[in-house]
């Protein structure tokens, strides 16, 4: 088992009424879904509640496959004052997701056995949902020796990332496709050539220029992909390219697929949503990396996901203290959270004005995890239930609803947002349920 | 107007008017007692975060002449240096209910910043690359009572133009006030996509200059060589230094200080009749007196201190 959760009991309810929509089971109808010891007992009309079941009237609402998430920072160890494994996990229940993958930029970083098995003990303590892990790929995540991937593998690793930080050496990441071939495990690459970004702050182009502000030009990510691509090519090695951000990458990652490398590729929320005009205002929680990018970039990553160009959606979720981020805009950390907000902001922005079919976000949304071995979460009976109930046409507001992530550096936290999860179960558990949400006993 | 954050915002009516009051202030600088008691008994608090010799001088004697206190704070020995944050430096600041907050900073957006959290009128002083809008409003002031008006006029900005601040005011002063606005220098010293701030932008310094009314150069740093901007300072001379064969007689020739000589400016056209250079630093108290009391000579106190113990008028 390479997912750890804290010891939870299995639910056994029945969410009555809801519009089902499982694009891979073929669901998209109004259905019961009868949740027994944790597994999907039955699908039908008209169930009649079994003694001992709860009854969750969910008439109006809408119940999806759970998502998952294949990139979040939980902070574990060393910045607690961030986030946690509990506050962490809260946040991805409340956002839906029934499974999360922990990167391991921590301090220390999670670069030995030893830390990653303290890691997963801690979260079969704590977590709200499973959460897997990804090992460093280089020791101290420092680009120059390779971390005991093999052991790493048998410790739980679901893959290896250096992520918040590219692997710069061509060489480096050669050895560690080389290596992939003895011990498996994708290899997750932040892409970033540090030459081109140096001390960059935001995406490079007519709003950087105004704020005088270092830009990042797309090409320090889409020339990396090229270069990696054809590492894994010649290697036939496996990687995961993490939140795609600019056009230039998009085609990087289609001539890519197209040469029959062996790559997937995720893109965030906010780089489906926001551009490089939303950071006029200097709001930190906008400050993020890959930056938010032009008009242009933005529309090529809803195409690409569109067409499947790009594989999933990934929050990375990246919480920030306060004190950290209420600093000028140069001096913030990069990062912010997504968990909370993710199906809310592709269901207010992308899905409502018909830019994206409600079908393909709930489908990449539950993809992420596959490509790191994780099962899809599936509405089918005998499966185990993973689901996520949402109200669709829920109006809401993060920064006044709060948040359940220790932190609050949301990049959505001003707007108006529509589709808000009423109610998790992930892996046969209910992880959350929204307070003002009326349940009834049977 | 509330604060003077940047010029972007600005209409040319509201530059306008703190260029009539800075004519205004002109003829009190001509006068033997310099000073006004338009802000007797305000406060105004000078935070510079960085080295700064003409800006913070003339802020303070903007400030003075106006007959306002003030109280000037520098990075260097203060609580600053011990790694207090700026928001707890503004709120300890804000503490003594001054009046305006004026802040120089190396980091873009501090004066925003500022301004959110102190109840103070805030000036930006300068923040980092982004902008420097008084600098900005003076060279406005210099130029108008040279040339009457910048309508139709031709400026060309030359030099470091990504890393100046002042080139970033000055462009988007210019054209609200009617200018044509050229910024030139190295390709590797013009940000991509500049033209957005409705500029033209070109690279070859000899092939148009000649059609300028006005040559605003900037100050070209040293270490822009060591990181590769450009190849030695030697070949950014032969092709983008102001000197006598390059400036007509007709040009008028500015500078924001402090000059690099025989970098970006030849000795030759700083002491030449067509520099406007010490012109620019005089006009630099006027325009600020104009700023300060633009924000607080109409305003109201923003709200007195609690428990502050104020003077009860007694009756006559």
């Amino acid at each position: 088992m390479t997912l750890s959760r804290m010891p939870t009991p299995p639910a056994s309810v029945l969410i009555a009424g809801a519009h089902v929509l499982d694009p891979r089971a073929g669901h998209d109808e109004i259905l019961d879904v009868l949740v027994r010891d944790g597994e999907v007992a039955e699908l039908g009309k008209d169930i009649a509640p079994p003694a001992g079941v709860e009854l969750v009237d969910a008439a109006g609402a809408h119940l999806f496959p759970a998502f998952v998430d294949p990139h979040v920072h939980l902070r574990v160890p060393g910045q607690e004052h961030k986030e946690d494994l509990e506050t962490g996990t809260r946040a991805a229940a409340a956002g839906g997701f029934c499974a999360v993958i922990g990167m391991p930029n921590t301090s220390p970083p999670i670069d030995s056995a030893s830390v990653l098995r303290s890691v997963r003990e801690l979260a079969e303590a704590h977590a709200r949902v499973p959460v897997g892990f990804l090992a460093a790929a280089t020791v101290g995540q420092r680009g120059e020796s390779l971390t005991e991937m093999a052991e790493l593998r048998d410790a739980g690793a679901l893959g290896f990332t250096d992520d918040g930080l590219p692997i710069a050496s061509a060489n480096v990441l050669r050895r560690a496709l080389q290596y992939q071939r003895l011990c498996g495990g994708v290899v997750a690459l932040h892409e970033e050539d540090p030459t081109l970004s140096g001390d960059g702050m935001m995406h490079e182009g007519s709003v950087s220029a105004l704020l005088g502000l270092a830009g990042i030009p797309s090409i320090s990510e889409s020339t990396m992909i090229a270069r990696d691509a054809a590492i894994a090519a010649y290697e036939e090695g496996r990687v995961h390219v993490q939140h795609l951000s600019a056009a230039e990458s998009v085609q990087a990652v289609a001539a890519a697929k197209a040469a029959g490398v062996r790559v997937t590729a995720e893109v965030t929320p906010h780089h489906l949503v926001l551009t490089h005009e939303d950071v006029r205002t200097l709001d930190t929680a906008l400050k993020f990396n890959p930056p938010a990018r032009a008009e242009r970039d933005r529309t090529a990553l809803v195409d690409a996901l569109r067409d499947g160009t790009i594989d999933c959606v990934a929050t990375d979720h990246a919480p920030h203290a306060p004190h950290e981020k209420e600093v000028p805009f140069e001096e913030a950390p990069m990062g912010t959270t997504g968990l909370e907000t993710a199906f809310a902001a592709l269901n207010t922005f992308l899905v409502e004005p018909g830019v994206l079919t409600l079908d393909l976000v709930v489908e990449r949304m539950t993809a992420g995890g596959a490509h790191f071995g994780l099962p899809e979460p599936r509405i089918a009976v005998g499966a185990p239930a993973n689901l996520a109930l949402v109200g669709l046409d829920r109006a809401w507001q993060p920064i006044e609803a709060g948040y359940e992530s220790r932190s609050e550096n949301c990049c959505f936290h001003e707007r108006e947002l529509r589709g808000r999860v009423l109610m998790t179960v992930a892996a046969g558990a209910i992880a959350y349920r929204e307070r003002s949400f009326a349940l009834s006993a049977a | 107007m509330r604060h003077l954050l940047s010029i972007e915002p600005l209409t040319r009516e509201e530059i306008e008017r703190i260029l009539d009051r800075a004519d205004s202030f002109a003829e009190v600088s001509g006068r033997e007692i310099k000073k006004v008691p338009a802000l007797r008994g305000r406060t105004v608090v000078n935070l510079f975060y960085e080295a700064s010799t003409r800006t913070s001088s003339s802020f303070e004697l903007a400030a003075k002449r106006l007959s306002a206190d003030v109280v000037s704070v520098r990075s260097a020995g203060s609580s600053v240096d011990k790694g207090e944050s700026l928001k707890d430096t503004v709120q300890t600041l804000s503490a003594y209910d001054p009046a305006a907050i004026v802040i120089r900073s190396p980091h873009v957006g501090a004066a925003d910043l500022v301004a959110r959290w102190s109840p103070a009128a805030v000036v930006n002083a300068g923040d980092g690359k982004h902008e420097h809008p008084t600098q900005a409003l003076l060279d406005v002031y210099t130029l108008r009572r040279r040339l009457g008006s910048l309508e139709g006029r031709s400026i060309w900005i030359v030099g470091d133009v990504a890393h100046s601040r002042v080139a970033r005011s000055n462009v988007l002063a210019f054209r609200k006030l009617g200018a044509d606005v050229t910024v030139c220098g190295p390709p590797t010293l013009i940000p991509r996509e500049f033209e957005a701030l409705g500029c033209k932008v070109a690279y070859d310094l000899d092939a148009g200059l000649s059609g300028a009314d006005v040559v605003y150069a900037l100050r070209m740093q040293r270490e822009r060589m060591t990181e590769a901007f450009v190849p030695s300072l030697r070949e950014y001379a032969a092709r983008y230094q102001i000197d006598a064969r390059r400036l007509h007689p007709r040009q008028l020739l500015m500078h924001p200080g402090p000059i690099n000589r025989g970098v970006e400016l030849a000795a030759e056209v700083i002491d030449s009749p067509q520099a406007a250079i010490v012109a620019q630093v005089q006009a630099g108290v006027v325009v600020r007196m104009a700023v300060l009391y633009e924000l607080l000579a109409n305003a109201p106190q923003p709200f007195p201190m609690p428990n502050a113990q104020r003077p009860t008028p007694q009756p006559a």
